[in-house]
């Protein structure tokens, strides 16, 4: 019974990470760079919704919006201000090196309004557990929301993509930025879009992270940031069902590591697993194999 | 008033000086013939045209609206497409995707599917493999799809550029005969080809560009007689 209690952890923790995955590939399947802020988006939003739920007093249901507002308009910003200026730049470490900046800038500015402190996040998420197998098994209500809220995410931003007309203009892009102007698509006004979501993502993340893990400090975004990242990668960088895989998968092989072998080695198991499927694949698990352009 | 003018652009790329100035013009109608060399600076003049660069100075007027400062994006919806160098197909796409992307700009759906059906018509082949990822296509194929692709947005002029590079010599002959078929259903046609005796073989007019300048311009079925144009181009 504990072995299935460790899986559905898992998948629950590997939902999170499936979350901010999407934020990591989607942008860098369109923009074609690592925003490496992006984990510290999950952090703000956190706050956000901490300081609007717990110390305002406001329902779950605003809290949640303003963070996801929040945190949309940041990527946004920090899209428009820090990155697009160097789109046309010689060399891509530059919007690496910049990432990083606005990265550190974010953290500075937490330990600024919010002190260094931790801070008990309050769950929002009031869902009775679930309890299975003759209450032999129970699932903590934020489980159950986390997983089905991956689940519904995964799903409509896959018919988002493939359906509408703004999800076609993206995967045009994410080929051919030239090509998908010459079809009258807004190359910036798409890229902006993706960080938007993916930003939007990354509140939600934010809350459903805090919710299981309830310590929140300026550096909480960090580690699950470079995580997802890591699914991202695991899974096929630039491929959003990947980041649904790696995402589970590396939730998974964490809590199971920490159960069954060291609760200090989880995070070695985890990369070490991720060294070993690039070896073997180097596009990750889904991701396809670079197209040459004829 | 010409369509399309071009008014003494000058394009550089950093600070190597592209093209140097040149000015030509298109009439409705007209199938208009830019050839030239490699590096003479054919792909250099279309880009600018249609807004995927920007001239350091001279100006481009399409249907008399000057577009040279309006972002390439909203170009296509003027009316005027272009089928760039090298096909650029979505090439993980389907057919049908890459058709669709082309139609982007038409709001309106019963246009884009009277487009689809029309495009189907032109290029059967199309129609075949329209579920198919256009990166699995052949060349021709490929060809045929950047075509149509332009094509969706109902454009009244269309922009090529070196539709016939790398196809075997019966696919150009097709690849041609469709661009008459285009010029006659209506559309008018800005073609480039370093295939000089076939394009001036469906063009009115044509212009010839060497390192950055027009050198030479005039009606095409002269130009397939005179004789600097037979030595350099024509390979005769
Ligand atoms: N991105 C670029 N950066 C620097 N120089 C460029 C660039 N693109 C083209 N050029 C230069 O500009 C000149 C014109 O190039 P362009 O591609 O317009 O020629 P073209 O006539 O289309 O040639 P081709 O028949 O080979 O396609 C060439 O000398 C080329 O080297
Ligand atoms: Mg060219």
């Amino acid at each position: 019974m504990s072995f299935i209690m460790y899986l559905i952890n898992g998948i629950s923790l590997g939902s999170v990470y499936a979350i901010i995955a999407l934020g990591y590939t989607m942008v860098y399947g369109i923009a074609k760079m690592l925003n490496f802020a992006h984990g510290d988006v999950i952090m703000i939003g956190s706050y956000i919704s901490f300081v609007t739920f717990s110390q305002m007093g406001l329902g779950p249901v605003p809290a949640v919006v303003i963070s996801i507002v929040v945190c949309t308009a940041l990527g946004m910003i920090i899209e428009r201000v820090a990155y697009k200026p160097l789109r046309k730049a010689v060399s891509p470490l530059a919007v690496l090196i910049t990432a990083i900046g606005v990265s550190y800038l974010l953290q500075n500015v937490a330990l600024l309004v919010f002190g260094a402190n931790p801070v008990s996040y309050v769950s929002m998420i009031a869902v009775p557990p679930l309890k299975l197998a003759g209450g032999e098994l129970t699932i903590t209500g934020i489980t159950v929301i986390t997983i089905v809220l991956c689940l519904v995410i995964m799903g409509v931003l896959m018919v988002f993509i493939k359906k509408t007309k703004a999800g076609q203009a993206m995967l045009a892009v994410s080929e051919d930025k030239d090509a998908a102007q010459l079809m009258g698509v807004n190359v910036n006004g798409t890229i902006a879009l993706t960080f938007a979501i993916g930003s939007g993502l990354a509140a939600i993340a934010g809350i459903l992270l805090c919710s299981a893990y309830p310590t929140l400090t300026p550096y909480t975004g960090a580690m699950p940031g470079i995580k997802a990242f890591t699914a991202a990668v695991f899974g096929g960088i630039g491929s959003i069902p990947g980041a649904l895989v790696g995402g589970i998968l590396l939730g998974v092989i964490e809590i199971l590591g920490r159960a069954y072998i060291s609760s200090q080695l989880s995070d070695a198991i985890v990369f070490a697993v991720l060294i070993i499927v690039l070896l073997v694949k180097p596009t990750g698990i889904l991701g396809k194999p670079i197209f040459e352009k004829v | 008033m010409a369509m399309l003018e071009v008014k003494n652009i000058e394009v550089y790329y950093g600070v190597i000086r592209a093209i140097k100035g040149i000015s030509f013009e298109v009439n409705q109608g007209e199938v208009i013939a830019l050839i030239g060399a490699n590096g003479a600076g054919k792909t250099t003049t279309l880009q600018t045209i249609t807004g995927m660069l920007s001239p350091k100075s001279g100006e481009v007027l399409f249907e008399g609206v000057d577009i040279t400062k309006i972002p390439g994006h909203k170009i296509v919806g003027m009316g005027m497409a272009h089928v760039p160098e090298g096909r650029r197909v979505f090439a993980q796409l389907s057919v049908l995707e890459n058709l669709r992307l082309g139609a982007y700009t038409v709001k309106e759906p019963t246009q884009v599917e009277k487009s689809l059906e029309r495009v189907y018509t032109s290029f059967p082949r199309l129609a075949e493999r329209k579920n198919q990822m256009a990166g699995t296509l052949s060349g021709g194929e490929q060809q045929m799809l950047a075509m149509g692709r332009a094509l969706m947005s109902q454009p009244r002029l269309i922009c090529m550029d070196e539709p016939s590079m790398g196809l075997s010599p019966i696919l150009v002959d097709e690849i041609f005969k469709i661009i008459t078929n285009i010029s006659s259903t209506g559309t008018t046609v800005l073609l480039v080809e370093q295939n000089a005796k076939k394009a001036l073989s469906i063009a009115d007019r044509a212009y010839v560009l060497e390192t950055g300048n027009i050198v030479l311009e005039g009606k095409a079925s002269e130009l397939l007689n005179n004789e600097d144009i037979k030595k350099a181009y024509l390979g005769e």
